[in-house]
Formats: structure tokens, C-alpha cells, sequence
């Protein structure tokens, strides 16, 4: 019996261990290597950075990393404005996505009960396609020649071509679109389960519909609500796609940054450093999400 | 509820289940409180209570799903510490049945047999045999979504009863139903635990349900057992006033010892202007002493000319209510000090001349052996 | 409940889906387009699909995407899973804390910071970047989705049809295996599609963990973008498309079907 429940709890044991371990090697340590790295300096050679770390010369590899490249990134004037601007754009586009996505969570809970699958499943859908394509055909509708502008010059609205892509306008739209899903669900989730009783009983009692829905709606869905903002937000910061395809030279994103430190300059260690910089900035919001998730899980009996 | 059928006043007979100074706890809070029990082999028996008194989890730790804190829990003389419910011969019919949704009724009933690695074709017959006495042959291909909601109980009483187990725990088991059903299911219930020969314990805090049912009664209040008997001890001769008022309805007055005469105590009581005669031998009470004293309803008279002069236990009152139930009528009497008795009466005849009406003066009296005085 | 759609409320709705679904419409129609140029409609062909299929590269691409698609996605169900079971039911186990932000972090975390993460992890243990280091790049990322999908059925599961299944004599394992699984199965077979798009739609974690001959479908694609707009490409997507809504049409009538004939 002894041998039994021994073997038992070994199983048992098996199913938080083996992810936890996966998670804290292909995750958790990699984070540490950046950091590492972030404290090197370049290198022409393979790996292209230095110091390797070798486990002879401890001492050696320790005294051979330094702040420098946080020194550059502070000293040069276009991580701050790409730091900025990656925030300020994410946060427009999460609050236009709260904008949009709201009354289209809002209709979908309040559709008969047969549709809202199906509804559900077309709000995914889109979802299964790829995202790279479907960016791009925002390029075809987006461009001066496209068919946004052949279409609106077409019913008479404007004369001249749009010049929306490559501007900040198309990063926004971009974004929208593609985080759409992220932002409908959760609110959806939210809204679907909310008692209708609560929002008949504010109005017997004297409420308008638009008081009702601004002191009962809303705080009842704030749960979804902040969710969904946050599942938008933190990685539209570093997103790197849409700005790339949709936006011009000007809109300056820290995400791009990263990426061409790394593609076109080679330079390994400063990207690093980006990465960092771009962590710091988001592990308040990050830790807000988690504990908001582990909350969720709690509380459910 | 069976006369000739006492294991429990032999004192040769062994238990079937024995919880030994059982304790539960959760943090800090005490579900169970130091309790023993003792359940004989061939009982229909109660756990009874209102929510929260650890009825529950004293059934979740016979079946195996709670390991008690403090004590022992033993079956047939052997204890079950260490048995996982898997491994137990303890079967359990749960109040919200439970029923495995993606599996047929045959399939739900088959799982267990299944489980013990039992070969096929006796599964089949078996199958049968329990389909049989719970009258759903008909439904054995349908799946749980499609029945009703007694016939998913059925399936829940036939699925825990297919491997024959030594005990069968049900859990409120007629709390899911409507009333006509749940008249009708607690018959069938006791019908089947006696063809069968089988062990019950049910939990629940309906006290008609395990009046009727039950062979025997554990009160619980707490965590602690308060009295263990049958249906008529535990109405008849409550030991306290929690379980008086817990059980059927009852009038409490309250009073004090003024002495013993002929074996009749005497207590003062502010309902009435002469003290009360109350017989109750068992009790051992002095002189002064604060006692209430229970008088059930029905048996109490209520009447609109005064009693004769000898009658004892007189109250006079006001009709404050009157309830017409078909079978009896309940009067709820004024005494003068403000206390509202309840008073009941079969409507033995279908017309009645010139009957009691509201607000008239009456008078209620009981006789001395229809109270219990109650200890606190 | 009783609800009924304001006027409003229908008009978001169309609104709405109708913004999602005209880029996707949009590339179909112009799959069909016999010029090049997105402006001029050159009358209808299929040319670009018989391009599509000549054009080696591109499907060479595409077979590597669809196999690391399926190997990552299988790896992670299984992961996600476990950590699922192991977030709903272990309570509060040491480590706990540090394992849900593991779980979630992955979820919000830029693109980039796990692209670049996990390349100087390979780089530093010194695995050559190609196919297998972007199936265990992909795997990491995510794992995490399959664990919200499963962890929220699994919440919503009732406990007590495991306890009545222990009762009537399974033990544990061999009660996961026959109550828990078969009714959690449709939300894992959600969380391994979910984990099979988000794999075969990556780019930015490809393209850092991408080596000599491995080159994905996303990463062909972007650089082919970058020059321009390549009806090949559209062809590719509305087959994308079409497969996609012929396997969510099908799991809908397969599910329809099993559903009618439970009740027969």
C-alpha cells in the first residue's frame, strides 16, 4: 500500500512539475541571458557579443560586463521618444479598441441565444487566418491608390488621394483590427454573464437607460474591461508587424527599434538592452495582469 | 420504521459502522465535534439537521472524500483510515445526482461493475436487475440530458446500488423533487433498502423525509450529535428544546419547579394562573429550578366552553389565526401574557356546527403526560 | 433570458464584422484578379494559383510551417494541459506564485522580447537555430494559451461527477482517464488549434530563431511584402481561408450530428 501511494504521488507530482520545469528553462532562463547580454559589449565574432561566459574565469567574465549600453540607450535621445511614442500609441489604440469593441461585445451578448455561438465563432474566425495577410490587405487598402480612397473619390467625399498609410493613422487602424478579438472576447465573457434582473431593477426604480448603463453596465463589466485592455495594451507596445507594414519612417515604436538594432546593425548587446528597457516599462502592467488572471481563478468556486 | 426491527437495545449486537471520537476540522472552524455513532447492519438511518451542522461532512468522511482530523471511522470492525473511496464498500447517491453526462444510463449504471473488472454478460444482467428495480428499462440507451429529473435519481439510486455495497449513503436525496414525488420516492426508497437488505444512511435537514423514513434519527446541531432514536422517541421525548423545535412544531412555556406531588411535578408558569401538572417521572428536578416545558400541538384541546373544575393545564386565550389545511385546522391562540399558542385539530367531520372563529375566547388544555419538560 | 437587439446594437454588430471581414474578402476577391495591380480588376483567374503551387520556394516554406505547426501545437497542448490541471487542482503548491506569471506572462509578453530571449538561450547552449529551435520557441509561446483555454473548462467542471466516479470504485488516474478527459476533450481540442494558428501565423519569434533551411511560410511572406504586393500570396491566403471554414463548418455539423444521434 505504502509503495503504492508513493508512486502515486509521484504521478500527481509529475503534472505541475513538468511544465513548471519547461516554463523556467525556455522562458525564465532565457530572461536572465538577456540581461546578461544587455551588460556586454559587441562583438565581431561567433557569438557576436563579449565576454562568453566560460566557468574557469568567473571573475573575468563578471568584471567584463558593464552598463554601457543603458548608458546609450539614456544618452540617446531616440530610445526616449521611441519609448514614449510606443506607449502612447498603444494606449490610443487600446482605448480605441475599448471605443469599438464595446458595442460589438454589447450586441453580442444581448443577441438570442442561438446566434451567440455563432457569433463567437465569427469573431474567431478571422482569427485562423494569417495575420501577416491580413495586415497587408490593409496596405492594399490603405495606399493612396487603394481601394479606400477609389472608393470614398468613387461616392464623391474627397477629391485627392488619402494619404493614410505610413502614417500613425494606419498603425492605429492596424492595430485595431488585428487585437479586435482580444479586446470583444473578454468583454463579451463578461457582459453575457451579467444578470438582466440587475439592469430591470435599476430602471423600475427610476433609472434612464443611459444612467443604468453608465452606474450598472459598466462597473459590472469592469472585470472583462480591464482584461481585454490589458491583453491589448502590453503587447501592442512592442509590437513590430503593423508599424512596420502599416506605418511609415516617422512612427517610431520600440519594437521596431529592437529589431533593427538586431537585423541591420547587429549589434546584439544593445538590443538587449532594448529588451530590458521594454520589460521595465511593462512588468507593472504585466504583474497587474497576472495577479487579475490569478485572481479570476480564485474566485470561481 | 419497523417495531420488531432494534438492534440497538441489544447490547450483544455489533455496529456495522462505528465513528469513534470523530473530529473534523477546517482552519480553525470545527465541523465535527468529537462524535460517536453507532449504526447497526440492516438500519434505514438518518443524519439529520440544519445546514451547516456537519452532517455532510461526516458522510463525505465515511465515503472516503474527507479524512477525519481527530479519531477513528470503522466498517464491519475494520478501520478505514488509509482507504481511498475507490477501495471502500461504501456507495453514494449525490444530491445533484451526478451523472456522468457523456455515458448512456446502461453505461452510468455499468461503471462501477466495470470498474471491479466484472465480466461482461454479468454486467449486462445485473444492469438489468437495478433498471428493473428502479422501473427504467425502457430508458437504458437515453442519455442523462434527456430524463427527467426523478428519473435521473433513479438512475443515481440504481448506479450506487448495481455493486451491492455494504452501506449506501444518500445525500439529500429528495430535495431535487416536487412534493407528490417526494412522497411517492420515500416509500420506494424504504421499500428497496428493505427487499434488499441493505444499509441507509441519509443525510438531510428535511424532518418529514427522515420521520418517515428512518428506522433511526441522529439529531446534529454543531458538529455534535444531540440525540440519537427513533422517529417516536425523538418527537415524543425530545431532549432538548432545539430538537423540539427542530422537529414538527411544538408550544414552549416556560416556568419554575414548585414541587413533586403523586409523582406529578408542578410548575408555575406565567401562561396560567394555577400551576401547571406536568408527568414526566425520568426527570430529576428541584425545587425552583427554570425549566420549559413542550406540549405538541396536536395534543392540545381547544375548546369554546370552559372545562370542569377539575380540569388541569387550563390557558385561556384569543383566536389570533385560523388555518384551514383540509385535514386539520391550525388555531393560533392569544394567552394574555402575549405568547401565541398553536394549536391543531383533525377535521374528523365534514360539517361542523357553529365552529371556533376568529378572535373568540377559548380555552386550551393539555393533559399531564402530553408535555415533556426539556432540559436546555 | 429575454433580450432583444436595439437598433444600435444590430448596427455595431454589422459594423463591426463587417471591418473584421472586408481585408479577408477582400484578399479572396483578388486572388481571382488577372493583373497584378490591386486597382485594376483584369477580369477573373486562377493563374496565381497555378503560380502558388510552381512556386517551390513558397511551398517548401509552407511544408516546414504546417510541420513545426503541428509538432509545437501537440507539445503544447500537452503542456498546457498539465499546467491547467495543475493550476486548478494542486491548491496552493510552493512556487505557485512564480508559476502563474510563467503561465500568463507569455500571453501579454512583445513578440520580440521572446524572440530575442529565446535565441540567446539557444545561442549560449549552443543549438544550431533551425527547425528545432523554433518548435520549442513556438511550444513555449504557446503553451499558455492552451492552459487559459483548458484551466477555464476545467473551473466550470463539476467536481462532483470525479467524486462519484471514485466512489463507485476508479481510482485516480483511471478516473481522469474516464470522466475528466472525455468531457474537458473539446476545449483541448480548441486550445491545439488555437496553439496550430498561432504557430503557423508567427513571425517574429521565427524570424529570430530561424536558421540555414528553415524558413517559414510567415517569413517568406514578409519578405516577399516588403517588395511589394505578390498575388501569390492572396491565392495562398484564400486557400487558408477556405480550409479553415470548411474545417469550423465541418466540427460544427460533426458536433451537430453526435448531438442528434445521443438522442436517438
Amino acid at each position: 500500500m505504502m509503495e503504492r501511494s508513493f508512486t502515486r504521488r509521484l504521478t500527481a507530482g509529475l503534472v505541475p512539475a513538468v511544465p513548471y520545469l519547461w516554463l523556467g528553462l525556455f522562458f525564465l532562463v532565457p530572461f536572465l541571458i538577456v540581461l546578461k547580454i544587455s551588460l556586454s559589449d559587441p562583438a565581431v565574432a561567433q557569438p557576436p557579443y563579449k565576454p562568453v561566459f566560460e566557468w574557469s574565469d568567473i571573475a573575468g567574465f563578471l568584471s567584463g560586463l558593464d552598463l554601457e549600453n543603458f548608458e546609450l540607450l539614456t544618452q540617446d535621445d531616440l530610445y526616449f521618444r521611441a519609448t514614449l511614442s510606443s506607449v502612447r500609441i498603444a494606449a490610443i489604440s487600446t482605448l480605441l479598441l475599448l471605443l469599438v469593441g464595446f458595442p460589438i461585445a454589447y450586441g453580442m451578448a444581448r443577441a438570442p441565444e442561438r446566434y451567440r455561438s455563432l457569433l463567437v465563432a465569427l469573431v474567431i474566425l478571422p482569427f485562423w487566418t494569417s495575420f501577416l495577410i491580413r495586415i497587408y490587405a490593409w496596405v492594399a487598402i490603405l495606399k493612396p491608390e487603394g481601394l479606400l480612397t477609389q472608393a470614398l473619390m468613387g461616392i464623391g467625399l474627397i477629391s485627392e488621394p488619402l494619404d493614410i498609410l505610413n502614417t500613425e493613422t494606419a498603425v492605429y487602424i492596424g492595430i485595431v483590427y488585428a487585437y479586435l478579438p482580444f479586446m470583444v472576447l473578454p468583454l463579451y465573457a463578461t457582459l453575457e454573464k451579467m444578470d438582466d434582473a440587475l439592469l430591470e431593477a435599476a430602471l423600475d426604480l427610476g433609472s434612464t437607460p443611459w444612467r443604468s448603463f453608465w452606474t450598472i453596465t459598466v462597473p459590472l463589466a469592469m472585470p472583462g474591461i480591464i482584461a481585454g485592455s490589458l491583453l491589448c495594451f502590453i503587447p501592442a507596445v512592442g509590437e513590430f508587424v503593423i508599424p512596420d507594414l502599416l506605418g511609415g519612417s516617422e512612427t517610431l515604436m520600440i519594437g521596431r527599434q529592437l529589431w533593427s538594432e538586431f537585423f541591420s546593425n547587429r549589434d546584439w548587446p544593445l538590443a538587449s538592452a532594448v529588451a530590458i528597457l521594454l520589460l521595465i516599462i511593462l512588468v507593472v502592467p504585466i504583474v497587474i495582469y497576472r495577479d487579475v488572471e490569478a485572481r479570476r481563478l480564485e474566485a470561481r468556486p | 420504521m419497523r417495531r420488531a426491527f432494534a438492534p440497538w437495545s441489544n447490547p450483544d449486537a455489533k455496529p456495522l459502522i462505528r465513528f469513534d471520537n470523530v473530529t473534523k476540522r477546517f482552519g480553525d472552524a470545527m465541523a465535527v465535534d468529537h462524535l460517536s455513532l453507532n449504526i447497526f447492519e440492516g438500519e434505514f438511518f438518518c443524519l439529520l439537521g440544519p445546514s451547516g451542522c456537519g452532517k455532510t461532512t461526516l458522510m463525505r468522511m465515511l465515503a472516503g472524500f474527507e479524512t477525519p482530523s481527530e479519531g477513528m471511522i470503522s466498517l464491519a470492525g475494520q478501520s478505514l483510515a488509509g482507504v481511498p473511496p475507490y477501495r471502500r464498500p461504501v456507495n453514494m447517491m449525490f444530491q445533484s445526482y451526478a451523472l456522468f453526462p457523456h455515458m448512456s444510463v446502461e453505461k452510468n449504471i455499468a461503471f462501477g461493475l466495470k470498474q471491479d473488472g466484472m465480466p461482461k454478460d454479468q454486467i449486462a444482467e445485473r444492469v438489468g436487475e437495478m433498471l428493473r428495480l428502479v422501473q427504467l428499462e425502457k430508458l437504458a440507451r437515453r442519455y442523462p440530458s434527456q430524463l427527467s429529473g426523478g428519473q435521473r435519481q433513479r438512475v443515481a439510486l440504481a448506479r450506487a446500488l448495481a455493486k451491492k455495497p455494504k452501506v449506501l449513503l444518500l445525500d439529500e436525496p429528495l430535495g431535487a423533487l416536487d412534493k407528490k414525488l417526494r412522497e411517492e420516492t420515500q416509500f420506494e426508497l424504504m421499500d428497496i433498502q428493505h427487499e434488499l437488505h441493505m444499509t441507509f444512511v441519509v443525510v438531510t435537514h428535511d424532518q418529514e423525509e427522515a420521520m418517515t423514513m428512518a428506522d433511526r434519527i441522529a439529531v446534529m446541531d454543531h458538529g455534535r450529535i444531540v440525540q440519537v432514536a427513533t422517529p417516536g422517541e425523538i418527537y415524543e421525548q425530545p431532549k432538548t428544546r432545539f430538537i423540539a423545535e427542530f422537529v414538527g412544531d411544538v408550544n414552549i412555556l416556560e416556568g419554575h419547579v414548585q414541587g413533586q406531588e403523586n409523582g406529578l411535578w408542578r410548575v408555575k408558569t406565567a401562561s396560567a394562573d394555577v400551576p401547571l401538572t406536568i408527568d414526566d417521572p425520568d426527570e430529576v428536578l428541584h425545587s425552583g429550578q427554570a425549566v420549559a416545558i413542550a406540549v405538541r400541538p396536536e395534543k392540545m384541546v381547544i375548546q369554546r366552553d370552559p372545562p370542569g373544575p377539575n380540569a388541569l393545564n387550563v390557558l385561556t386565550g384569543e383566536v389570533w389565526d385560523i388555518g384551514y389545511l383540509g385535514d386539520w385546522t391550525v388555531y393560533r391562540v392569544r394567552l394574555a401574557t402575549g405568547e401565541i399558542l398553536r394549536v391543531t385539530r383533525a377535521n374528523a367531520s365534514r360539517f361542523v356546527e357553529n365552529p371556533i372563529d376568529w378572535d373568540e375566547q377559548v380555552y386550551v388544555t393539555f393533559a399531564p403526560d402530553a408535555a415533556v419538560i426539556l432540559a436546555e | 433570458m429575454n433580450r432583444r437587439l436595439s437598433l444600435f446594437n444590430v448596427t455595431s454588430l454589422v459594423i463591426g464584422f463587417a471591418f473584421l471581414y472586408l481585408p479577408i474578402l477582400l484578399l479572396v476577391v483578388y486572388s481571382f484578379n488577372a493583373s497584378r495591380l490591386v486597382t485594376v480588376w483584369g477580369g477573373f483567374s486562377t493563374q496565381w494559383y497555378g503560380a502558388l503551387f510552381r512556386n517551390q520556394a513558397l511551398m517548401e516554406a509552407a511544408w516546414v510551417t504546417v510541420r513545426i505547426a503541428l509538432l509545437s501545437a501537440t507539445l503544447a497542448t500537452i503542456l498546457g494541459t498539465l499546467a491547467a490541471l495543475a493550476l486548478t487542482r494542486y491548491g496552493r503548491f510552493p512556487g505557485r506564485t512564480l508559476f502563474t506569471g510563467m503561465v500568463y506572462a507569455p500571453m501579454v509578453m512583445p513578440e520580440v522580447i521572446t524572440g530575442l530571449s529565446l535565441l540567446l538561450f539557444f545561442v549560449a547552449v549552443d543549438l544550431d537555430r533551425g527547425f528545432w529551435t523554433i518548435t520549442l520557441a513556438h511550444t513555449t509561446l504557446t503553451m499558455c494559451f492552451v492552459t487559459v483555454v483548458v484551466q477555464s473548462r476545467l473551473m466550470t467542471f463539476d467536481r462532483s461527477l470525479e467524486e462519484a466516479a471514485m466512489d463507485l470504485g476508479a481510482p485516480p488516474l483511471r478516473t481522469f482517464f474516464s470522466v475528466t478527459l472525455p468531457l474537458i476533450a473539446p476545449s483541448i481540442v480548441a486550445g491545439f488549434l488555437l496553439a496550430f494558428t498561432l504557430s503557423m501565423d508567427d513571425l517574429v519569434v521565427a524570424s529570430f530563431n530561424a536558421g540555414p533551411g528553415a524558413t517559414t511560410l510567415p517569413i517568406k511572406i514578409y519578405s516577399q511584402v516588403r517588395l511589394g504586393l505578390s498575388p501569390e500570396v492572396n491565392a495562398a491566403s484564400t486557400i487558408l481561408i477556405g480550409i479553415v471554414t470548411f474545417g469550423v463548418i465541418a466540427a460544427t455539423l460533426l458536433t451537430k450530428r453526435s448531438a442528434l444521434r445521443k438522442a436517438h
